[in-house]
């Protein structure tokens, strides 16, 4: 097994370090918001996951179009690393918006177009992992993992303007489509919090993901290993 | 296919015998299809009963009494079409693949997208039999009348993008140690814009809306249904190759 290769260990320490200087700018630099209060504050670590949980979803896409056409299986443990680690924030969005949304709109849930996406997006994943667990062949696995990247990756957006045909009550951060919908104004103090999570985030996604891509190449070592023993 | 003598080998590309066009082959295969399917009803009539059945449940489920019948019309009618349409997939992919068939279907010197293109236009054949059923079925049972060109027209664009991505993830749950169980998991969330602009659509007319108020979901199948034929033509190659 190669040993942990030295960048790696230092993103790792700088990943805890942005984890621990964001979770100080959240709950203590920036200031409280007049109308909603504290529980605004999670608002950071709920744009932060959002964030990387659509990036690594478009990765998760392209990269499959670049299996598809490369076959090449470092791209399909690209592929599989992203939508894991996508999973899990995304997961993290949904649960901390909820817990913003029951004080603010009174409800832990309600069918708007960006929770409803959110919803669907996550099931689809989650539909990823059934369909690549029910093929033995890591060439198929990853042939059909792709496709179903791909598909997924273009019926989100659709499945976004369907729902946005009805109306919606969540607050549009950053370019709002029309003047009438609700807008959050942040304070510079804010600002920071909020992009240094975003940066907090990304980076903490680059750290797991990278590890999820070893831990894919053992795995594949471990199953060829096992059929030469069976053989 | 003609036979070729051995004699004459090596062939020039031109003296072989001429593939067959995308056109021919795809029709060869809905045809290949539809005649299995009329000399035993298996899918059509397992897919009937079973929408049937729905509706019957959703009639205790939702008490479907005038005033809930009205909003609820379209949902109850895409849902019922939905479940009956992966019944239907499931079935049309596994016989090709229990069989064999299918092995015998991609050595045959054709474009592969015809298989697609064949596989798609049966299986939407058989939604759209079964569609032909239920909905006088259900004018009668509740007393409305679903016979409108425009609402027609909504269920055929809704069933061709929702057969579209079937036929394909179909062809990849047979192929799957899960099978039949997976096809639903699979094609659900992919395929809700086409049944939620389908539902609402529907829904709009029913209700009576102008044509031009439902413009929009009407907008987002046509998109959807030219969007997943386009990719699943593209990717089908990927998914049936050994």
């Amino acid at each position: 097994m190669q040993p942990k290769p030295i960048a790696l260990k230092i993103l790792d320490v700088v990943s805890i370090i942005v984890l621990a200087v964001s979770t100080y700018l959240a709950l203590f630099f920036a200031p409280t918001e007049l109308v909603m209060g504290q529980v605004q504050r999670v608002f950071y670590f709920h744009i932060g996951t959002a964030w990387v949980g659509l990036l690594g979803f478009i990765i998760a896409a392209l990269s499959g179009i670049v299996y598809l056409i490369t076959k090449d299986m470092r791209w399909d443990r690209f592929e599989v690393a992203a939508v894991e680690v996508s999973t899990v924030f995304f997961f993290l969005t949904i649960v901390l918006g909820s817990i913003w949304a029951r004080p603010a709109w009174n409800t832990w849930w309600t069918w708007d177009p960006r929770l409803t996406t959110a919803a669907v997006t996550e099931l689809i994943y989650i539909a990823y992992f059934m369909l690549r667990q029910g093929i033995d062949d890591p060439e198929k696995r990853a042939r059909f993992g792709a496709v179903y990247t791909l598909l997924g990756g273009v019926s989100a957006p659709i499945t976004f303007m369907v729902i946005r045909l009805f109306r919606t009550i969540h607050p549009v951060i950053v370019g709002a489509a029309n003047a009438n919908q609700e807008k959050m104004s942040m304070t510079s103090d804010m600002k920071v919090a909020f992009f240094f999570a975003l940066f907090a985030f990304t980076v903490i996604f680059i750290d797991l993901i990278w590890h999820r891509i070893r831990l894919g190449g053992l795995e594949e070592k471990v199953e060829q290993l096992k059929l030469k023993v069976s053989l | 296919m003609q036979n070729v003598e051995p004699s004459s080998f090596p062939l020039h590309p031109s003296s072989l015998p001429s593939r067959p066009s995308l056109f021919k082959a795809t029709f060869a295969i809905v045809q290949k299809d539809l005649a299995a399917e009329f000399r035993s009803f298996e899918l059509v009539s397992a897919m009937l009963v079973f929408s049937l059945l729905v509706i019957i449940i959703f009639n205790f489920a939702l008490e479907l009494d005038v005033k809930v019948r009205q909003s609820v019309t379209a949902g109850v009618l895409w849902t019922t079409f939905a479940f009956a349409g992966t019944l239907g997939l499931n079935r049309s992919m596994a016989t090709e693949k229990d069989r064999g068939c299918m092995d015998g279907l991609l050595l045959a010197p054709v474009d592969r997208s015809a298989i697609y293109f064949g596989k798609a236009i049966s299986n939407l054949a058989f939604m759209l039999i079964v569609e032909a059923v239920v909905l006088p079925v259900y004018s009668v049972l509740y007393n409305v009348n679903l016979f409108r060109f425009d609402l027609l027209g909504v269920i055929l664009l809704g069933s061709i993008g929702y057969v579209a991505v079937g036929t394909l993830l179909s062809a990849m749950s047979v192929q799957t140690r899960t099978r039949e169980v997976l096809l639903p998991i699979l094609l659900f969330p992919v395929a809700i814009p086409v049944l939620l602009a389908a539902v609402k659509a529907s829904g709009g007319l029913l209700a009576g809306a102008e044509f031009a108020e439902v413009l929009i979901p009407l907008n987002i199948l046509i998109v959807y249904d030219v969007v997943f034929i386009a990719v699943a033509f593209m990717v089908f190659d990927f998914v049936v190759e050994e």
